[in-house]
């Protein structure tokens, strides 16, 4: 192929404008305007793995922007969210919340749902000295150590062992004491984790593990997997999985008969409508943790009327009818961010670091208190059981007594019923 | 342009960023910047094996997750520096390009396609189950506080980034215009022909096969100091495979430029749409953009403008 | 841990998976081993399927093998289309090996895109009446959920393997990309019976799909995992064989039910894979290719 300089000059000119143009293109952005309201910025997974989460925090951040400013703003102003689609992918998160810091110039940052999408936006944090509201992410401050970090998610002060603690305590009460335990899981950050918590549990109840396997997230057929651990006759199941496979593993369960006293644990995903309603009865004995749960001992001012707003909502944003999981959480810790902010009138975020270090808060998932590291001072992992279920329609999952709380103490709202199946 | 001007050009190029990294103050472009950057280099990458020796590779986002990992590997264990972890992760990469092109590339093209999808699987699960990297949990990875010249570390990523994609895009063009570059343009053409014409066809495609992996596991070495959290499922992310095939059919597959072209297009519209548009829509950018392309303009953007200029001159 | 009962068990699990799995590669077979068309949009319109059944399954409470079975016309018609922009930009030009393929990828793209626009990423689960139920044969219990879909990939591979056996145009489709003259002569025009055979290829995902949906929750995205199986079972399969399709579908699903049970789920996909890399590198020509 030939070529003649003058095409190459043009080539380059092309190039060149290319350049130009992506410079041009990324300063034409929305830029910073010196604004009256209070900018509260965040990625948010809107599309993607993790969209059906993302959406309905989205939803549930949405009502409490509504809900302040209908009070009369923070400070006197009104507040505005500024968000950008993390596509649940990582790779987007430092890019989306320099933009926010640096060009949107947002006053406040919280963090997008999610272990892996919240960790790529600490280092940003740490080197700005912002205050950062994490939802849903399990240990991330554990290798950052960062003060100004806090976290919503019930999880408690030790979040890996907080995590299985309720189900393991429990079922040291059951008689005969259990002897044998069988740990699965998905091949992914979060069962990894609960796993890690489940095995150390089980070392100081001196349970043996007789079982003690991950899976890859793409698995069609869980009966192969079921049946192994059948085969193992273990007292105990504990089980770590993402929606999919929770439906998979119970479903193989089902079908296999498997055999335990008792049977759950981790299983992410049977908290939400969509999932149960497909189950139904399937669900009668299965221990799990969870977050809220409609339960007398669990009715915490407001959280009603914020249910009643997203459910008024949810059908046409296309998420969890029912919301009981994560939307709550997602309202909350924006609400501490404002309660902080009207508390102290102050947008600096030193102190109001320091305030909500030194404060409890009352929220709609009830009083709030972070320790040291930014987690929950005390472990609020719900152990519920399904009980009573009937059919598959949605009406009878929000009722009281569908979904039993077993512990922590402080919340009990029933008793465990055991064995799942002997 | 001559073609003398290139490297000149180059070095300009690199000395400009530096430049912009001590005069701008806003981080945001820098890592935006570094995005596009990358997929520079990853695009250009592809079409060293896709659009010079017409090979496809699905697996780009294996090798670059390779690259990625190897550089958490060192750092975890040594603490490497950032040139060492760019050497070696160029270096196990591009092992695999030849491994994977050893196997297959006496085969016709698309079993080599195939084996890279194979591949990406086999190597994600690998990763997922290797705990000393983090396994499936992911890993963190902390930046280095300080760094010479540099007042934030950001800055000095997209320096080096700039360097690598001015780097991989001289290698692109060299070959281009080497006697290798004629010899994998023969085999794309018809490589019976060339085997006859006694053109060492397997040694040559086993040479783009370990340059373009080589180049993927360069470009992935930085990425774990760009996140600073790395898991299996976004490091193997299917974007990075999606994007290294779209970018160079869009820019144009024939020349170095073709690749460049695509990635500076497509990685803006991308950056831009990540915090203009945000739905669903901006993935659709990718694809529509694609078999767009593909059908109506075959020869890419470059391919596309060249004609024009030559239809220009004829009047 | 081994037993007798478990092997038993793992090898009927994974004969159940590979009918499942052959009715996905079926569709492969016929463009990519038969029309040299490498679709790999193919499971990405699996899912396409999966979303169809479940519309109207939780519409109309029709059985979600039915509502599949109904949508093949539809899926057919898609894969005309699809094939006619196909020959015409690529085919036509020779130039189907490189851009052909990036085709079929943006195809891939555009189509979860479209069910993620449509359908959010949340999991869709249907009902019908034999999912969660189990027959047992002694010590083998075998789930309905599995069964039904392995039922009707082995009758769709056969009623498939008849059809190119016994029909004219069956035997155009087995012969076309191997002697377009004798075709031609025969008269028969090579891209109408291509156009035909792309378009039962994709009419197969509509089946496929509801199968799928069948055994588990479908979101938009997950058409990726299978890329890389249905193509290696494919290649095993011999390149277009019907028969070896089935077989290398069995393989592989007892591979990975095997390994799941004794040795750890977490390497299923990896042992698969290894096992089609080696193929590949080994014998090219699949394990019962020409």
């Amino acid at each position: 192929m030939t070529r003649t300089g003058g095409e190459r000059i043009r080539a380059w000119a092309l190039a060149g404008a290319l350049i130009v143009a992506t410079i041009g293109a990324a300063a034409w952005g929305p830029g910073a305007r010196a604004a009256d309201p209070i900018r509260v910025g965040f990625g948010m997974a809107l599309t993607g793995g993790l969209a059906a989460a993302g959406k309905a925090a989205l939803l549930a951040m949405e009502i409490w922007a509504q809900d302040t400013n209908d009070a009369g703003g923070l400070l006197g102003r009104e507040v505005a969210l500024v968000y950008y689609d993390d596509q649940s992918n990582p790779a987007n998160v430092p890019g989306i919340y320099t933009k926010l810091l640096s060009i949107d110039q947002v006053d406040l940052v919280v963090s997008g749902y999610g272990t892996n999408l919240i960790a790529p936006a600490m280092p940003i944090m740490m080197s700005r000295d912002l205050v950062f509201m994490g939802l849903f992410g399990l240990a991330v401050n554990e290798q950052f150590d960062y003060d100004n970090y806090f976290q919503i998610m019930p999880a408690g002060p030790d979040p890996r062992l907080d995590w299985s603690r309720g189900f393991f305590s429990l079922a040291e009460t059951l008689a005969p004491k259990p002897k044998t335990l069988a740990i699965v899981g998905a091949d992914a950050e979060f069962s990894r984790n609960a796993m890690i918590g489940a095995r150390a549990h089980a070392e100081a109840a001196a349970l043996e593990i007789v079982y003690d396997r991950t899976y890859p997230p793409a698995t069609v057929d869980y009966s192969p997997i079921v049946r192994a651990i059948q085969a193992t006759k273990p007292n105990l199941v504990y089980v770590a999985s993402y929606p999919p496979d929770s439906v998979g593993i119970l479903r193989a369960a089902k079908e296999i008969g498997l055999k335990a006293r008792m049977f759950g644990g981790g299983m992410v995903g049977l908290q939400y409508a969509s999932i149960q309603t497909k189950l139904g009865p399937m669900l009668n004995g299965i221990v799990n943790y969870d977050f809220w749960v409609p339960e007398p001992t669990l009715n915490f001012p407001g959280i009603n009327e914020f249910l009643a707003k997203y459910q008024a909502v949810a059908g046409d944003a296309g998420v969890d009818p029912l919301g009981y999981y994560l939307p709550p959480y997602a309202y909350s810790y924006v609400q501490v961010l404002g309660q902080a902010v009207e508390a102290t009138q102050s947008l600096d975020h030193k102190i109001l670091g320091a305030y909500i270090h030194g404060h409890e808060f009352d929220t709609v998932v009830g009083k709030v208190e972070f320790g040291a590291n930014g987690e929950w001072a005390r472990t609020r992992v719900l152990l519920v059981q399904f009980q009573g279920i009937e059919d598959k329609s949605l009406e009878q999952f929000t009722r009281p007594g569908s979904r039993v709380v077993l512990y922590p103490e402080e919340w009990v709202s029933g008793t465990l019923d055991y064995p799942y199946a002997e | 342009m001559a073609a003398k001007a290139f490297w000149p050009v180059a070095i300009a190029l690199i000395l400009a960023a530096i430049g912009l990294t001590q005069l701008l103050a806003n981080e945001y472009y820098f890592f935006a910047a570094y995005v596009v950057l990358q997929f520079v280099v990853l695009a250009t990458a592809w079409n060293i094996l896709g659009g010079y020796t017409g090979y496809v590779n699905f697996g780009s986002a294996a090798f670059f997750a390779v690259g990625a990992y190897c550089s958490v590997a060192l750092i975890k264990a040594f603490d490497a520096p950032l040139p060492v972890l760019i050497l070696a992760a160029g270096a196990v990469s591009g092992l695999i390009g030849l491994a994977t092109g050893y196997l297959t590339l006496r085969l016709k093209g698309v079993y080599f396609a195939i084996a890279t999808l194979a591949l990406a699987i086999v190597l994600e699960t690998f990763i997922t189950n290797w705990d000393f990297v983090g396994g499936a949990s992911g890993t963190f990875v902390l930046r280095p506080k300080e760094v010479w010249l540099f007042d934030s570390y950001i800055k000095f990523l997209f320096a080096v980034m700039m360097v690598l994609a001015v780097a991989a895009v001289g290698i692109a063009r060299s070959i281009e215009r080497s006697k290798l570059g004629r010899g994998l343009a023969a085999i794309r053409d018809d490589e019976v022909a060339a085997e006859c014409m006694g053109v060492p066809t397997l040694r040559l495609k086993l040479l783009a096969t370990t340059i373009s992996g080589t180049l993927m596991g360069v470009a992935g070495a930085p990425y774990p100091y760009y996140v600073t959290y790395l898991d299996p499922l976004s490091a193997f992310n299917l974007s990075y495979a999606v994007n290294a095939i779209a970018m160079p059919m869009i820019g144009g597959t024939m020349t170095w430029l073709g690749p460049v072209v695509g990635a500076l297009l497509l990685g803006t519209a991308q950056q831009v749409a990540t915090v203009t548009i945000s739905s669903e829509l901006n993935l659709l950018i990718v694809g529509v953009m694609l078999v767009g392309f593909v059908i109506l303009a075959p020869e890419g953007i470059v391919g596309l403008v060249r004609k024009t200029i030559r239809r220009g001159r004829r009047r | 841990m081994f037993t007798f009962d478990l092997l038993a068990n793992a090898i009927v699990a994974g004969v159940l998976l590979g009918g499942f799995y052959t009715a996905v590669s079926l569709g492969l077979t016929i463009a990519f081993g038969r029309l040299d068309v490498v679709n790999i949009a193919h499971p990405a319109f699996v899912i396409l399927g999966s979303y169809t059944a479940y519309m109207v399954n939780a519409a109309f409470g029709v059985d979600p093998v039915l509502a599949g079975l109904a949508f093949t016309p539809a899926f057919f018609a898609i894969g005309v289309g699809i094939y006619r922009v196909y020959h015409a930009s690529f085919e036509r030009r020779g130039d189907e090996s490189l851009r052909g393929l990036a085709f079929f990828f943006g195809l891939m793209f555009i189509v979860e895109v479209a069910l993620i626009l449509v359908y959010g990423v949340d999991y869709r689960l249907v009902d019908a009446p034999y999912i969660g139920a189990t027959v047992s044969f002694g010590f083998v219990g075998v789930p309905m959920r599995m069964l039904v879909p392995f039922a009707l990939a082995l009758i769709m591979t056969i009623a498939l393997q008849q059809y190119f056996v016994r029909t004219f145009m069956g035997r155009a489709i087995m012969a076309v990309s191997q002697d377009r003259l004798a075709l031609q002569l025969m008269g028969a025009d090579p891209t109408r019976v291509k156009q035909l055979a792309f378009g039962i290829a994709l009419a197969t995902a509509s089946l496929a799909g509801a199968m799928l949906i069948v055994i588990g929750p479908v979101e938009p995205s997950m058409g990726r995992l299978y890329i890389g199986r249905v193509f290696a079972i494919v290649v095993l399969g011999g390149m277009g064989s019907v028969g070896g399709t089935l077989i290398a579908a069995l393989l592989l699903g007892v591979i990975e039910s095997l390994t799941a049970t004794f040795y750890g789920p977490s390497w299923a996909p990896a042992v698969a894979f290894g096992f089609l890399l080696f193929a590949l590198a080994v014998r090219p020509q699949g394990l019962f290719g020409r």
